[in-house]
Protein backbone atom coordinates (compact mmCIF):
# COMPACT_ATOMS: atom_id res chain seq x y z
CA UNK A 1 0.00 0.00 0.00
CA UNK A 2 1.60 3.28 -1.06
CA UNK A 3 0.58 6.59 0.43
CA UNK A 4 2.80 8.92 -1.60
CA UNK A 5 1.59 10.71 -4.22
CA UNK A 6 2.26 9.83 -8.28
CA UNK A 7 4.74 11.76 -9.66
CA UNK A 8 1.66 13.32 -11.86
CA UNK A 9 -0.14 13.81 -8.27
CA UNK A 10 2.47 15.58 -6.97
CA UNK A 11 3.12 17.81 -10.17
CA UNK A 12 -0.49 18.34 -10.17
CA UNK A 13 -0.61 19.25 -6.62
CA UNK A 14 2.16 21.97 -6.79
CA UNK A 15 0.31 23.83 -9.63
CA UNK A 16 -2.70 23.89 -8.09
CA UNK A 17 -1.09 25.26 -4.78
CA UNK A 18 0.79 27.74 -6.90
CA UNK A 19 -2.33 29.16 -8.80
CA UNK A 20 -4.28 29.72 -5.41
CA UNK A 21 -1.37 31.18 -3.66
CA UNK A 22 -0.01 33.68 -6.72
CA UNK A 23 -3.81 34.54 -8.60
CA UNK A 24 -6.33 33.86 -6.22
CA UNK A 25 -5.05 35.31 -2.66
CA UNK A 26 -3.74 38.30 -4.05
CA UNK A 27 -6.79 38.70 -5.62
CA UNK A 28 -8.92 38.19 -2.27
CA UNK A 29 -7.03 40.94 -0.42
CA UNK A 30 -9.09 43.35 -2.38
CA UNK A 31 -12.60 41.88 -2.15
CA UNK A 32 -15.34 41.99 0.29
CA UNK A 33 -14.67 39.45 3.11
CA UNK A 34 -17.92 37.95 2.42
CA UNK A 35 -17.15 38.24 -1.75
CA UNK A 36 -17.88 35.42 -3.51
CA UNK A 37 -17.54 35.89 -7.18
CA UNK A 38 -14.36 37.71 -8.61
CA UNK A 39 -14.40 40.96 -11.04
CA UNK A 40 -15.86 39.64 -14.48
CA UNK A 41 -12.08 40.51 -16.32
CA UNK A 42 -9.96 38.56 -13.49
CA UNK A 43 -12.36 35.37 -13.68
CA UNK A 44 -11.85 35.62 -17.63
CA UNK A 45 -8.07 35.68 -17.56
CA UNK A 46 -7.59 32.81 -14.82
CA UNK A 47 -10.26 30.59 -16.49
CA UNK A 48 -7.92 30.85 -19.58
CA UNK A 49 -5.25 29.91 -17.18
CA UNK A 50 -6.87 26.83 -15.72
CA UNK A 51 -7.60 25.98 -19.30
CA UNK A 52 -3.55 26.43 -20.43
CA UNK A 53 -3.08 24.05 -16.99
CA UNK A 54 -5.41 21.43 -18.37
CA UNK A 55 -7.56 21.51 -15.18
CA UNK A 56 -10.85 23.79 -16.59
CA UNK A 57 -14.50 21.39 -16.46
CA UNK A 58 -12.73 18.72 -13.71
CA UNK A 59 -15.77 16.97 -13.20
CA UNK A 60 -16.72 16.85 -16.72
CA UNK A 61 -15.73 12.55 -18.20
CA UNK A 62 -13.74 13.29 -20.52
CA UNK A 63 -15.96 11.81 -23.29
CA UNK A 64 -17.28 15.38 -23.09
CA UNK A 65 -14.06 17.16 -23.17
CA UNK A 66 -13.10 17.39 -19.36
CA UNK A 67 -9.26 15.81 -18.51
CA UNK A 68 -9.01 12.60 -17.38
CA UNK A 69 -8.20 12.80 -14.22
CA UNK A 70 -9.37 10.04 -11.48
CA UNK A 71 -11.15 10.71 -8.22
CA UNK A 72 -7.63 10.44 -5.82
CA UNK A 73 -6.14 13.23 -7.86
CA UNK A 74 -9.28 15.45 -8.20
CA UNK A 75 -9.72 15.02 -4.59
CA UNK A 76 -6.55 16.47 -3.91
CA UNK A 77 -7.36 19.01 -6.39
CA UNK A 78 -10.25 20.13 -4.13
CA UNK A 79 -8.19 20.46 -1.07
CA UNK A 80 -5.36 22.91 -2.81
CA UNK A 81 -8.77 24.79 -4.43
CA UNK A 82 -10.48 25.36 -1.02
CA UNK A 83 -7.27 27.05 1.01
CA UNK A 84 -8.42 30.66 0.97
CA UNK A 85 -11.25 32.95 2.42
CA UNK A 86 -14.16 32.01 -0.16
CA UNK A 87 -12.49 28.69 -0.78
CA UNK A 88 -15.08 26.68 1.67
CA UNK A 89 -18.35 27.50 -0.90
CA UNK A 90 -16.68 29.16 -4.06
CA UNK A 91 -13.51 27.36 -4.40
CA UNK A 92 -11.07 29.44 -6.38
CA UNK A 93 -14.52 31.41 -7.34
CA UNK A 94 -15.44 28.90 -10.35
CA UNK A 95 -12.47 29.40 -12.43
CA UNK A 96 -11.98 25.88 -12.83
CA UNK A 97 -15.36 25.83 -14.01
CA UNK A 98 -17.98 22.61 -13.27
CA UNK A 99 -19.69 20.07 -14.75
CA UNK A 100 -22.93 21.70 -13.64
CA UNK A 101 -25.34 18.91 -13.09
CA UNK A 102 -23.28 15.52 -13.58
CA UNK A 103 -26.92 13.87 -13.50
CA UNK A 104 -27.32 14.78 -17.04
CA UNK A 105 -25.04 13.04 -18.27
CA UNK A 106 -27.96 9.94 -18.16
CA UNK A 107 -29.88 11.89 -19.96
CA UNK A 108 -31.46 11.49 -23.46
CA UNK A 109 -29.49 12.83 -26.41
CA UNK A 110 -32.54 15.43 -26.41
CA UNK A 111 -31.90 16.17 -23.45
CA UNK A 112 -28.14 16.90 -23.63
CA UNK A 113 -28.81 18.54 -26.51
CA UNK A 114 -31.25 21.84 -24.39
CA UNK A 115 -29.23 21.17 -21.16
CA UNK A 116 -26.44 19.43 -21.08
CA UNK A 117 -24.17 20.78 -23.74
CA UNK A 118 -25.20 24.28 -23.07
CA UNK A 119 -23.77 24.21 -19.60
CA UNK A 120 -20.70 22.77 -20.81
CA UNK A 121 -20.11 25.62 -22.95
CA UNK A 122 -21.27 27.70 -20.00
CA UNK A 123 -24.26 29.51 -21.78
CA UNK A 124 -27.04 27.80 -19.24
CA UNK A 125 -26.91 26.92 -15.80
CA UNK A 126 -29.14 25.22 -13.26
CA UNK A 127 -29.80 23.94 -9.70
CA UNK A 128 -30.87 20.81 -7.98
CA UNK A 129 -33.95 20.96 -6.25
CA UNK A 130 -34.48 18.03 -4.08
CA UNK A 131 -34.97 19.37 -0.27
CA UNK A 132 -38.55 20.66 1.13
CA UNK A 133 -39.93 22.82 3.82
CA UNK A 134 -41.14 19.05 5.40
CA UNK A 135 -37.13 18.00 5.10
CA UNK A 136 -33.81 17.59 3.30
CA UNK A 137 -32.42 14.15 5.01
CA UNK A 138 -34.93 11.84 3.99
CA UNK A 139 -36.47 13.44 0.68
CA UNK A 140 -37.44 9.63 -0.12
CA UNK A 141 -40.19 10.50 2.27
CA UNK A 142 -40.45 13.75 2.73
CA UNK A 143 -40.95 14.87 -1.05
CA UNK A 144 -44.62 15.91 -1.22
CA UNK A 145 -44.36 17.83 -4.28
CA UNK A 146 -46.45 16.48 -6.66
CA UNK A 147 -46.51 15.51 -10.36
CA UNK A 148 -49.58 14.69 -12.16
CA UNK A 149 -50.14 13.12 -15.45
CA UNK A 150 -51.93 14.87 -17.80
CA UNK A 151 -51.98 13.75 -21.55
CA UNK A 152 -48.00 14.18 -22.41
CA UNK A 153 -47.19 16.38 -19.86
CA UNK A 154 -47.10 16.19 -16.20
CA UNK A 155 -48.68 19.39 -13.92
CA UNK A 156 -46.56 19.92 -10.60
CA UNK A 157 -47.67 21.46 -7.79
CA UNK A 158 -46.05 22.32 -4.64
CA UNK A 159 -42.58 23.63 -3.24
CA UNK A 160 -38.86 23.51 -2.41
CA UNK A 161 -36.57 24.92 0.42
CA UNK A 162 -32.76 25.84 0.34
CA UNK A 163 -32.46 25.55 -3.44
CA UNK A 164 -29.03 27.52 -4.49
CA UNK A 165 -29.09 29.56 -7.41
CA UNK A 166 -32.74 28.67 -8.81
CA UNK A 167 -33.01 32.96 -8.96
CA UNK A 168 -30.17 32.66 -11.66
CA UNK A 169 -30.63 29.44 -13.41
CA UNK A 170 -32.13 28.42 -16.60
CA UNK A 171 -33.24 25.54 -15.58
CA UNK A 172 -33.52 22.72 -12.64
CA UNK A 173 -33.66 18.97 -11.56
CA UNK A 174 -36.87 19.02 -9.96
CA UNK A 175 -37.83 15.95 -7.44
CA UNK A 176 -41.60 15.12 -7.61
CA UNK A 177 -43.80 12.19 -6.15
CA UNK A 178 -45.39 10.64 -8.91
CA UNK A 179 -46.95 7.53 -7.02
CA UNK A 180 -47.88 8.72 -3.24
CA UNK A 181 -47.92 4.82 -2.58
CA UNK A 182 -44.21 3.83 -3.24
CA UNK A 183 -42.19 5.82 -1.02
CA UNK A 184 -38.59 5.73 -2.75
CA UNK A 185 -40.13 4.00 -5.42
CA UNK A 186 -42.67 6.71 -6.46
CA UNK A 187 -40.44 9.92 -6.94
CA UNK A 188 -39.54 11.01 -10.67
CA UNK A 189 -36.57 13.64 -11.92
CA UNK A 190 -38.47 16.65 -13.83
CA UNK A 191 -35.98 18.78 -16.00
CA UNK A 192 -37.61 22.27 -15.55
CA UNK A 193 -37.29 25.14 -17.38
CA UNK A 194 -37.47 28.36 -15.05
CA UNK A 195 -39.62 29.87 -17.10
CA UNK A 196 -41.92 27.94 -17.50
CA UNK A 197 -45.59 29.63 -16.58
CA UNK A 198 -45.97 28.37 -12.53
CA UNK A 199 -42.56 28.64 -11.53
CA UNK A 200 -41.62 30.72 -8.46
CA UNK A 201 -38.88 32.21 -6.90
CA UNK A 202 -40.74 33.45 -4.10
CA UNK A 203 -37.41 34.67 -1.37
CA UNK A 204 -34.38 34.50 -0.28
CA UNK A 205 -33.12 32.27 2.81
CA UNK A 206 -30.49 34.40 4.57
CA UNK A 207 -28.25 32.19 6.39
CA UNK A 208 -24.71 31.85 8.31
CA UNK A 209 -23.44 31.65 5.31
CA UNK A 210 -23.47 35.70 4.16
CA UNK A 211 -21.87 35.19 0.46
CA UNK A 212 -24.70 33.23 -0.48
CA UNK A 213 -28.15 32.73 -0.37
CA UNK A 214 -30.84 29.37 -0.58
CA UNK A 215 -34.27 30.47 -2.11
CA UNK A 216 -37.67 29.02 -1.34
CA UNK A 217 -39.26 28.06 -4.51
CA UNK A 218 -43.44 27.57 -5.53
CA UNK A 219 -44.69 25.79 -8.01
CA UNK A 220 -47.90 26.26 -9.04
CA UNK A 221 -49.83 24.23 -11.46
CA UNK A 222 -46.72 24.20 -13.55
CA UNK A 223 -46.94 21.90 -16.85
CA UNK A 224 -43.58 20.03 -17.43
CA UNK A 225 -43.25 17.88 -20.97
CA UNK A 226 -42.65 13.97 -20.71
CA UNK A 227 -39.93 14.36 -22.55
CA UNK A 228 -38.07 16.45 -19.88
CA UNK A 229 -38.42 13.56 -17.35
CA UNK A 230 -34.84 12.73 -16.45
CA UNK A 231 -34.31 8.66 -16.21
CA UNK A 232 -37.34 6.67 -15.81
CA UNK A 233 -40.58 7.55 -14.05
CA UNK A 234 -39.99 6.42 -10.35
CA UNK A 235 -37.29 6.36 -10.20
CA UNK A 236 -35.75 9.75 -9.83
CA UNK A 237 -34.38 8.72 -5.91
CA UNK A 238 -31.77 6.66 -7.33
CA UNK A 239 -30.92 9.88 -8.98
CA UNK A 240 -30.88 11.90 -6.31
CA UNK A 241 -29.27 9.27 -3.62
CA UNK A 242 -26.52 8.75 -6.50
CA UNK A 243 -25.58 12.29 -6.47
CA UNK A 244 -25.97 12.94 -2.28
CA UNK A 245 -23.27 9.75 -2.31
CA UNK A 246 -20.73 11.60 -4.47
CA UNK A 247 -20.99 14.56 -3.64
CA UNK A 248 -19.89 14.47 -0.47
CA UNK A 249 -15.72 13.44 -1.50
CA UNK A 250 -15.38 16.49 -2.38
CA UNK A 251 -17.65 18.07 0.07
CA UNK A 252 -15.23 16.62 2.66
CA UNK A 253 -12.11 17.45 0.89
CA UNK A 254 -13.16 21.64 0.79
CA UNK A 255 -13.17 21.39 5.03
CA UNK A 256 -9.95 19.69 4.73
CA UNK A 257 -8.33 22.42 2.51
CA UNK A 258 -9.53 24.70 4.54
CA UNK A 259 -8.57 23.42 8.01
CA UNK A 260 -5.04 22.83 5.78
CA UNK A 261 -5.13 26.45 5.26
CA UNK A 262 -6.09 27.67 8.82
CA UNK A 263 -3.26 25.64 10.29
CA UNK A 264 -0.56 26.57 8.34
CA UNK A 265 -2.00 30.49 9.36
CA UNK A 266 -1.57 29.06 12.94
CA UNK A 267 1.77 27.53 12.83
CA UNK A 268 2.89 31.22 11.46
CA UNK A 269 1.32 33.48 14.11
CA UNK A 270 1.86 31.15 17.33
CA UNK A 271 6.02 31.82 17.38
CA UNK A 272 5.69 35.59 16.74
CA UNK A 273 2.72 36.46 18.91
CA UNK A 274 4.26 37.18 22.50
CA UNK A 275 2.19 36.75 25.78
CA UNK A 276 3.85 37.05 29.32
CA UNK A 277 6.82 37.94 28.28
CA UNK A 278 7.20 34.34 25.24
CA UNK A 279 5.87 33.62 22.32
CA UNK A 280 2.19 31.46 22.65
CA UNK A 281 4.17 28.71 20.71
CA UNK A 282 6.26 27.84 23.86
CA UNK A 283 2.57 27.30 25.45
CA UNK A 284 1.57 24.04 25.82
CA UNK A 285 -2.12 25.23 25.53
CA UNK A 286 -1.24 26.08 22.36
CA UNK A 287 0.80 23.25 21.12
CA UNK A 288 -1.88 21.06 22.14
CA UNK A 289 -4.42 22.87 20.16
CA UNK A 290 -1.53 22.78 16.95
CA UNK A 291 -1.16 18.81 17.78
CA UNK A 292 -5.08 17.85 17.77
CA UNK A 293 -5.58 20.36 14.36
CA UNK A 294 -3.05 17.71 12.66
CA UNK A 295 -4.17 14.87 14.05
CA UNK A 296 -7.57 15.93 12.68
CA UNK A 297 -6.66 16.95 9.39
CA UNK A 298 -4.57 13.78 8.92
CA UNK A 299 -7.68 11.40 10.02
CA UNK A 300 -9.62 13.08 7.81
CA UNK A 301 -7.54 13.18 4.90
CA UNK A 302 -6.78 9.58 4.71
CA UNK A 303 -10.87 8.66 5.17
CA UNK A 304 -11.48 11.13 2.44
CA UNK A 305 -8.73 9.80 0.07
CA UNK A 306 -9.80 6.35 0.89
CA UNK A 307 -13.42 6.71 -0.05
CA UNK A 308 -12.23 8.81 -3.30
CA UNK A 309 -9.66 5.56 -3.92
CA UNK A 310 -12.90 3.00 -3.55
CA UNK A 311 -14.30 5.23 -5.92
CA UNK A 312 -11.75 5.01 -8.21
CA UNK A 313 -11.84 1.39 -7.99
CA UNK A 314 -14.95 0.88 -8.89
CA UNK A 315 -16.08 -0.56 -5.17
CA UNK A 316 -19.16 0.57 -3.44
CA UNK A 317 -17.92 3.65 -1.43
CA UNK A 318 -21.10 4.64 0.29
CA UNK A 319 -20.07 3.83 3.85
CA UNK A 320 -16.49 5.59 2.93
CA UNK A 321 -17.95 8.31 1.71
CA UNK A 322 -20.25 9.22 4.77
CA UNK A 323 -16.82 8.62 6.52
CA UNK A 324 -15.16 11.17 4.60
CA UNK A 325 -18.03 13.90 5.12
CA UNK A 326 -18.81 13.19 8.87
CA UNK A 327 -15.39 13.59 9.81
CA UNK A 328 -13.79 16.35 7.55
CA UNK A 329 -16.78 18.03 8.53
CA UNK A 330 -16.49 17.85 12.26
CA UNK A 331 -13.00 17.88 12.25
CA UNK A 332 -12.73 20.96 10.14
CA UNK A 333 -14.72 22.92 12.68
CA UNK A 334 -13.05 21.96 15.47
CA UNK A 335 -9.32 22.94 13.62
CA UNK A 336 -11.01 26.10 12.35
CA UNK A 337 -12.80 26.85 15.98
CA UNK A 338 -8.71 26.19 17.71
CA UNK A 339 -7.22 28.28 14.91
CA UNK A 340 -9.68 31.24 16.27
CA UNK A 341 -8.88 30.58 19.77
CA UNK A 342 -4.92 31.29 18.94
CA UNK A 343 -5.42 34.07 17.09
CA UNK A 344 -7.69 35.91 20.03
CA UNK A 345 -9.59 39.67 18.92
CA UNK A 346 -8.30 39.25 15.52
CA UNK A 347 -9.14 35.85 14.97
CA UNK A 348 -13.32 36.81 15.02
CA UNK A 349 -12.41 40.42 13.14
CA UNK A 350 -13.19 40.21 9.39
CA UNK A 351 -9.51 41.36 8.52
CA UNK A 352 -8.78 37.69 8.50
CA UNK A 353 -10.86 34.69 7.44
CA UNK A 354 -11.59 32.69 10.62
CA UNK A 355 -14.87 34.26 11.19
CA UNK A 356 -16.20 33.34 7.02
CA UNK A 357 -14.31 30.05 7.95
CA UNK A 358 -15.96 29.58 11.33
CA UNK A 359 -19.39 30.54 10.27
CA UNK A 360 -19.66 28.40 6.69
CA UNK A 361 -17.76 25.53 8.42
CA UNK A 362 -21.12 25.27 10.80
CA UNK A 363 -23.08 24.69 7.81
CA UNK A 364 -21.17 21.90 6.35
CA UNK A 365 -22.61 19.42 9.53
CA UNK A 366 -25.67 19.69 8.32
CA UNK A 367 -25.54 20.50 4.49
CA UNK A 368 -25.91 17.37 2.17
CA UNK A 369 -26.70 15.15 4.75
CA UNK A 370 -26.31 16.02 8.78
CA UNK A 371 -23.43 14.00 10.62
CA UNK A 372 -26.38 12.28 12.52
CA UNK A 373 -27.72 10.58 8.95
CA UNK A 374 -24.05 10.13 8.22
CA UNK A 375 -23.64 7.84 10.82
CA UNK A 376 -26.75 6.76 10.25
CA UNK A 377 -25.27 5.75 6.69
CA UNK A 378 -22.64 4.05 8.36
CA UNK A 379 -24.75 2.23 10.94
CA UNK A 380 -26.83 0.74 7.99
CA UNK A 381 -23.72 -0.50 5.69
CA UNK A 382 -22.31 -1.71 9.30
CA UNK A 383 -25.59 -3.59 10.35
CA UNK A 384 -27.22 -3.89 6.55
CA UNK A 385 -30.69 -5.39 5.79
CA UNK A 386 -31.59 -5.63 9.64
CA UNK A 387 -31.85 -1.95 10.06
CA UNK A 388 -33.27 -0.69 6.67
CA UNK B 1 -38.41 38.64 8.08
CA UNK B 2 -39.60 40.70 5.82
CA UNK B 3 -38.40 40.78 2.03
CA UNK B 4 -38.62 44.48 1.39
CA UNK B 5 -37.23 47.04 3.68
CA UNK B 6 -40.21 48.44 5.64
CA UNK B 7 -38.44 50.67 8.22
CA UNK B 8 -39.46 54.49 8.00
CA UNK B 9 -37.58 57.00 5.61
CA UNK B 10 -35.11 59.21 8.20
CA UNK B 11 -34.46 62.75 7.12
CA UNK B 12 -30.74 62.46 5.60
CA UNK B 13 -29.21 64.68 8.31
CA UNK B 14 -31.00 62.98 11.07
CA UNK B 15 -30.25 59.39 9.95
CA UNK B 16 -26.50 60.43 9.80
CA UNK B 17 -26.67 61.08 13.29
CA UNK B 18 -28.30 58.04 13.88
CA UNK B 19 -26.16 55.46 11.93
CA UNK B 20 -23.36 53.80 13.54
CA UNK B 21 -20.72 51.48 12.10
CA UNK B 22 -22.73 48.52 12.12
CA UNK B 23 -22.96 46.32 8.69
CA UNK B 24 -26.49 46.59 6.67
CA UNK B 25 -28.22 47.72 3.67
CA UNK B 26 -30.16 50.99 3.43
CA UNK B 27 -31.97 52.89 0.54
CA UNK B 28 -31.94 55.98 -0.65
CA UNK B 29 -34.84 58.23 -1.40
CA UNK B 30 -36.22 61.80 -2.59
CA UNK B 31 -38.30 63.93 -0.97
CA UNK B 32 -41.64 61.78 -2.46
CA UNK B 33 -39.95 58.54 -1.29
CA UNK B 34 -39.30 57.21 -4.87
CA UNK B 35 -36.11 54.70 -4.02
CA UNK B 36 -32.77 56.18 -5.91
CA UNK B 37 -30.11 53.86 -4.41
CA UNK B 38 -29.85 50.48 -2.82
CA UNK B 39 -26.56 49.88 -0.83
CA UNK B 40 -24.67 48.51 1.31
CA UNK B 41 -22.16 48.52 4.17
CA UNK B 42 -19.70 45.35 3.99
CA UNK B 43 -17.02 43.80 6.06
CA UNK B 44 -14.55 46.14 4.80
CA UNK B 45 -16.38 49.22 4.56
CA UNK B 46 -14.76 52.25 6.44
CA UNK B 47 -17.32 53.35 9.49
CA UNK B 48 -19.83 50.64 7.70
CA UNK B 49 -23.36 52.18 7.50
CA UNK B 50 -22.07 55.51 8.94
CA UNK B 51 -19.52 55.76 6.29
CA UNK B 52 -20.76 54.23 3.57
CA UNK B 53 -24.38 56.28 3.80
CA UNK B 54 -22.30 59.60 3.82
CA UNK B 55 -20.59 59.28 1.15
CA UNK B 56 -23.93 57.37 -1.09
CA UNK B 57 -25.55 60.55 -0.07
CA UNK B 58 -22.77 62.55 -1.42
CA UNK B 59 -22.81 60.77 -4.78
CA UNK B 60 -26.72 60.41 -5.40
CA UNK B 61 -28.68 63.28 -6.88
CA UNK B 62 -32.17 64.39 -4.80
CA UNK B 63 -31.32 61.78 -1.99
CA UNK B 64 -32.89 63.14 0.89
CA UNK B 65 -34.09 60.52 2.74
CA UNK B 66 -32.81 57.33 4.30
CA UNK B 67 -34.11 54.10 5.70
CA UNK B 68 -31.63 51.01 7.03
CA UNK B 69 -31.08 47.65 8.36
CA UNK B 70 -28.63 46.30 10.44
CA UNK B 71 -27.69 42.75 9.34
CA UNK B 72 -24.33 40.84 8.81
CA UNK B 73 -26.10 38.99 5.82
CA UNK B 74 -25.53 42.38 3.78
CA UNK B 75 -24.57 40.42 1.02
CA UNK B 76 -27.51 38.57 0.13
CA UNK B 77 -29.52 41.05 1.47
CA UNK B 78 -28.55 43.81 -0.55
CA UNK B 79 -28.75 41.70 -3.99
CA UNK B 80 -32.30 40.28 -2.59
CA UNK B 81 -33.32 44.26 -2.20
CA UNK B 82 -32.52 44.58 -5.64
CA UNK B 83 -34.21 41.88 -6.60
CA UNK B 84 -37.49 42.55 -5.28
CA UNK B 85 -37.27 45.90 -6.75
CA UNK B 86 -36.57 44.69 -9.98
CA UNK B 87 -39.64 42.53 -9.65
CA UNK B 88 -41.80 45.55 -8.36
CA UNK B 89 -40.47 47.86 -11.25
CA UNK B 90 -39.12 46.16 -13.78
CA UNK B 91 -35.73 48.14 -13.53
CA UNK B 92 -33.32 48.90 -10.58
CA UNK B 93 -33.42 52.07 -8.86
CA UNK B 94 -32.50 55.40 -11.02
CA UNK B 95 -29.10 55.82 -9.71
CA UNK B 96 -28.01 52.35 -9.88
CA UNK B 97 -25.58 52.62 -12.95
CA UNK B 98 -25.70 48.90 -14.17
CA UNK B 99 -26.92 44.88 -13.18
CA UNK B 100 -25.07 43.40 -10.45
CA UNK B 101 -23.12 40.37 -12.22
CA UNK B 102 -25.31 37.45 -12.08
CA UNK B 103 -28.60 39.53 -10.47
CA UNK B 104 -31.13 36.82 -10.01
CA UNK B 105 -35.32 36.74 -10.61
CA UNK B 106 -37.61 37.04 -7.36
CA UNK B 107 -41.44 36.44 -8.01
CA UNK B 108 -42.63 37.51 -4.49
CA UNK B 109 -45.78 36.24 -3.84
Amino acid sequence: MDLNLTAEQDMVVGMVRRFVREEILPLELHLDPDADELEPEDKIRLIEKTKAMGLYGLDIPPAYGGPDIDLVTRTLIAIEMSQHRAGLYVPCYGTFGGAGLAQLFEATEDQKERYLYPTLRGEKSGFFGLSEPSGGSDPARAIQTKAIRDGDDWIINGGKLWISGADRADYGLVFARTDPDKGRNGVTCFIVDTDTPGFHVRRVVHTLRSARYATELQFEDMRVSARNILGEVNRGFAIANDRLTRQRIPYAAGCIGVAIKAQEMALDYVPQRETFGAPLSTRQAIQWMLVDNEIDIKQSTWITLEAAAKADRGEPFRKEAAMAKLVATEAGGRVVDRCMQMFGGLGVAKDLPFERWFREMRIRRIGEGPSEVQRHIIARELLGASLR
Amino acid sequence: MAIRLTKPWIDAAEALTRLRGNLGVFELANDEGEVLYIGYAGGDSLYGLKGTVTHALQQVAGATQVRFEVSTAYHTRYRELLMVYQADFGRLPPAHAGLPANLGKLSPA
